[in-house]
């Protein structure tokens, strides 16, 4: 019976057993397309599916319509606007978009590949003379930060500071009241007000001070929308800074591993930089950074590949094993750059299409070529490396990789 | 030999010409050798330079964002094509399997493609069309003429015709900043596409972006001055206007007068197909080797009664041309039929347009979410009782959840209601103009009375 069958394997995917690989238990996930769970909630595996829900407007991404609210949910925080419906989400959607990309600011991430390129350079010039490299503490963790600090302006010597928050908020997102300690819950709780505080505090400073910074304009902007309240900006400002880096560590880390277990496709990037747009897609494809969208609720009934889920039903999207569906992508479980037809779920899709995306794509295009073209013969220090605790924003936590002369 | 046979030594020696070097014939042609063909390829095009994509013609082009040449198309792949540009193909032969060029060049195939698509319906005085500051937008050469007019710095232009073409180039002189009235024989813009209820809307837009919206009437002529210059038209109501430019923008004409004593269905409404892309004779005779794709192909739709529709759709020429391609080079049982669902957009006044399905097969329309005040909404058609088609203003990502009600003949009115619920969700009648779907008067008279003699003629056919 796969209502017995499927919550053992979810259970198994959640468990960090399985984080090194869990495509074989997401094989066994899209045996059950639409999986119902013991605890009343669903759970969506397979590409056709998921694309399907992601488009349907019965499915909402705001708490409040869960019939039973999840405890690891501040009802009283102001939501930001991936944790939102339309019209208040598209509003304040609007409202930051108009800030990062077109049709209002359209050169703003291209724009940025002189300075990505910069900092890329840098990190890398600091390999020199080392024989041992963590791709994640000396490369992909500070890339996207000093990124993300800076679009946003956000002072790169708080990293220290909010590092350790934003650890411990990732760490609370797929808590689970039957096996986790209460205290990872109070810890992310805790580090999200302290976080919201700190922005808060940044927030209050670019009041009547115009600057190029995204705190600064939305602090400042007046569009034909108006403009953010305080505290949408502080949940906007809390959104962009997380996803700004979390996810893109795991793309860049994810990209390294999976470049180093496939030497060929190493030696071709490092011939022909050009290859690593379409490279890029299928990493997003066949090693995404974000596993799985944790809860989306049912507005109302919502049928998606006939099975009918009833209203205020929690409905748990699992992206990652969509993106590997054989019946949407020839032979999924290879890793091929050249994939024609690539409508991966990398990024999601519908209104909550990765806001950031065009800015991860570009940081790991540079990053990956970058590092290709400059590492002496990098070699796995450990396959597999260790993994990060989360199954949702799932990569290494390190990935050392040594130099050889080759 | 074999049909097996037959087809492996086609697609290795064959001869394919394709008539329509633009979108259409481009991508048939990238698909055709992906799809192993190896023989010769000939695309003959009557507008000399590489194939270029239109829509940022009324858009992108007049803003002067991206200049007139500026629009090539993307290539996917090499086809190692012989490339007859400049001149129009001007009959085609089934008996002998000949394509001949307007300049007499006869050119011989084994199976054609036919993509001549459609020009742009010029003004019907042709003293008056010959103006100075009288354009129509088709071409990358209208475009930047028009460009170069509206850079000029015209004091009014005028605007004939408030469909999508009309729409969107009075949308770019707001945006330039430039006084703009737009004429429009219905009641409202974009009527005769959406109904009159986004034709409300539409016009709200206008009027909201200062443009001098005239509905109901009927430009009578184009005035010029000594010096062959537009300066001022007149409606069928007594009054004038003056302007400086003048775009026409009534449509267009699908090319098919080439194929008038070809044998084909082809006439004004296009040239009938059946969903794999072979071209039907007047007959309504399935042909083996002649096939058809983008604007000028007519082709029957399944989800709408099996109708014959022909769509000016960017999306549906690259997907017939696909589909068109895929079965010249594939034997009966492999073939593919074209059944995808019409898709269309446009960027007017700051906002996205975008449909899928027919929406001129309905009866009723309904808001289903968004607020119609904001401009900001998905709205559904329903042709007794089921889902036909959606409209979204700035609301383009549901749109995939419509077209899929539209394939499963959902039930309308939608009966969920989603979190961004509109004010109101009562179904109005759909109101269009005319019968858009039924076509224009006779065009064939049928003969002979034995099973054997029976035969179809076109009848005399007129353009305007």
């Amino acid at each position: 019976m796969t209502t017995t069958e499927t919550p053992d394997t979810l259970r198994r995917i959640l468990d960090y057993s399985s984080r090194a690989d869990p495509y074989p238990l997401y094989a066994e996930l899209r045996k059950t397309p639409v999986a119902p769970q013991e605890d009343g909630g669903y759970v969506i595996s397979t590409y056709r599916e998921l694309s399907d829900i992601l488009h349907n407007p019965h499915l909402s991404s705001d708490v409040r319509n869960l019939s039973h609210p999840m405890e690891s949910f501040d009802q009283a925080r102001t939501p930001s606007f991936i944790n939102l419906d339309p019209p208040a989400h598209d509003r304040l959607r609007r409202l930051a978009m108009r800030h990062f990309g077109p049709p209002h600011r359209p050169g703003l991430v291209t724009g940025m590949e002189g300075d990505l390129r910069a900092v890329v350079g840098g990190l890398i010039d600091g390999f020199e003379g080392r024989e041992r490299i963590d791709i994640v503490d000396d490369f992909a963790y500070p890339f996207p930060v000093t990124v993300i600090c800076h679009l946003l302006g956000v002072p790169r010597e708080d990293e220290p500071r909010f590092h350790g928050w934003v650890d411990a908020l990732i760490n609370s997102i797929d808590y689970d009241p039957k096996t986790d300690p209460k205290e990872k819950l109070e810890n992310g709780l805790q580090a999200r007000k302290d976080l919201q505080q700190y922005l808060g505090g940044l927030l209050e400073q670019r009041h009547g001070r115009p600057g190029d910074d995204l705190l600064s304009r939305l602090a400042n902007d007046d569009g034909p929308d108006g403009r953010m309240t305080d505290e949408e900006i502080v949940a906007t400002a809390n959104l962009l800074l997380i996803a700004g880096h979390e996810t893109t560590v795991n793309l860049i880390t994810n990209g390294m591993l999976t470049l180093l277990r496939h030497p060929h496709e190493l030696r071709r990037l490092r011939d022909r930089p050009d290859l690593v747009v379409p490279l890029v897609e299928e990493l997003l494809r066949y090693e995404p950074p974000v596993h799985i969208i944790p809860w989306r609720a049912a507005y109302s009934d919502i049928t998606v590949g006939g099975t009918v889920i009833p209203k205020g039903s929690r409905i748990m999207l699992m992206l990652a094993s969509g993106s590997r569906d054989p019946k949407r992508f020839h032979e999924p479980d290879r890793f091929d750059p050249d994939r024609r037809d690539n409508q991966h779920l990398g990024f999601g899709s519908g209104i909550h299409l990765c806001f950031g995306g065009p800015l991860a794509r570009l940081e790991t295009q540079i990053a990956l070529t970058e590092l290709v073209r400059r590492l002496q013969g990098p070699r796995l220090v450990a396959d597999p490396p260790p993994y990060r605790p989360s199954p949702v924003l799932r990569g290494p936590i390190h990935l050392h990789v040594e130099q050889t002369d080759g | 030999m074999t049909s097996a046979e037959n087809l492996r030594a086609f697609k290795r020696d064959g001869r394919i010409v394709v008539v329509g070097a633009s979108l259409a014939g481009l991508r048939a042609a990238e698909t055709l050798r992906d799809e192993g063909f190896t023989g010769s390829l000939t695309m003959i095009g009557d507008e000399l330079g590489e194939p270029y994509d239109r829509p940022p013609l009324s858009k992108q082009v007049l803003t002067g964002w991206v200049p007139a040449d500026g629009t090539k198309l993307p290539r996917r792949r090499e086809i190692d094509a012989e490339w007859l540009l400049g001149v129009p193909a001007g009959g085609l032969d089934l008996k002998t399997n000949q394509v001949r060029l307007a300049d007499g060049r006869e050119i011989p195939f084994d199976r054609v493609l036919i993509a001549t698509g459609v020009r742009a319906r010029p003004w019907f005085v042709e003293s008056e069309a010959a103006l100075d500051g009288v354009f129509v937008v088709r071409t990358r050469e209208h475009a930047e003429g028009l460009r170069r007019a509206l850079a000029a710095g015209p004091r009014r232009v005028l605007v004939i015709g408030a469909g999508f073409t009309g729409s969107e180039i009075a949308s770019v002189c707001r945006e330039r900043d430039i006084p703009v009235t737009v004429a429009e024989l219905a009641a409202a813009p974009l009527v005769g596409a959406l109904g009159a209820m986004i034709g409300e809307v539409a016009a709200d837009m206008q009027r909201a972006h200062g443009v001098d919206l005239k509905c109901g009437v009927k430009v009578t002529r184009l005035e010029g001055d000594a010096q062959g210059r537009f300066r001022r038209a007149h409606f069928d109501d007594g009054t004038t206007i003056d302007a400086d430019v003048a775009v026409v923008a009534l449509g267009g004409i699908r090319n098919t007068e080439w194929l008038r004593d070809s044998g084909l269905a082809a006439g004004v409404w296009g040239i009938a197909c059946d969903t794999g892309c072979r071209a039907l004779t007047l007959d309504g005779l399935i042909t083996d080797d002649i096939f058809v794709a983008g604007d000028v192909a007519r082709c029957p739709n399944p989800v709408y009664e099996y109708r014959l529709i022909s769509l000016e759709h960017w999306a549906n020429a690259v997907e017939q041309a696909e589909v068109a391609a895929h079965n010249m080079v594939s034997a009966q049982a492999d073939r593919w039929p074209h059944l995808s669902l019409p898709v269309f957009w446009s960027i007017q006044f700051g906002v996205n347009i975008k449909s899928v399905g027919v929406p001129t097969f309905a009866d009723e329309v309904v808001v289903t979410q968004g607020s119609v005040p904001d401009h900001r909404f998905v709205a559904a058609y329903g042709y007794r009782g089921r889902v036909t088609a959606a409209v979204s203003f700035d609301n383009a990502k549901w749109l995939d959840h419509y077209r899929q009600l539209i394939e499963t003949a959902a039930p309308f009115p939608p009966p969920c209601p989603t979190p961004d619920q509109p004010a109101d969700m009562k179904p109005v009648p759909v109101d269009f103009p005319g019968p858009a779907l039924l076509a224009q008067g006779a065009t064939v008279v049928v003969t002979g009375h034995d099973p054997g003699e029976r035969r179809v003629t076109a009848a005399q056919q007129h353009h305007r």
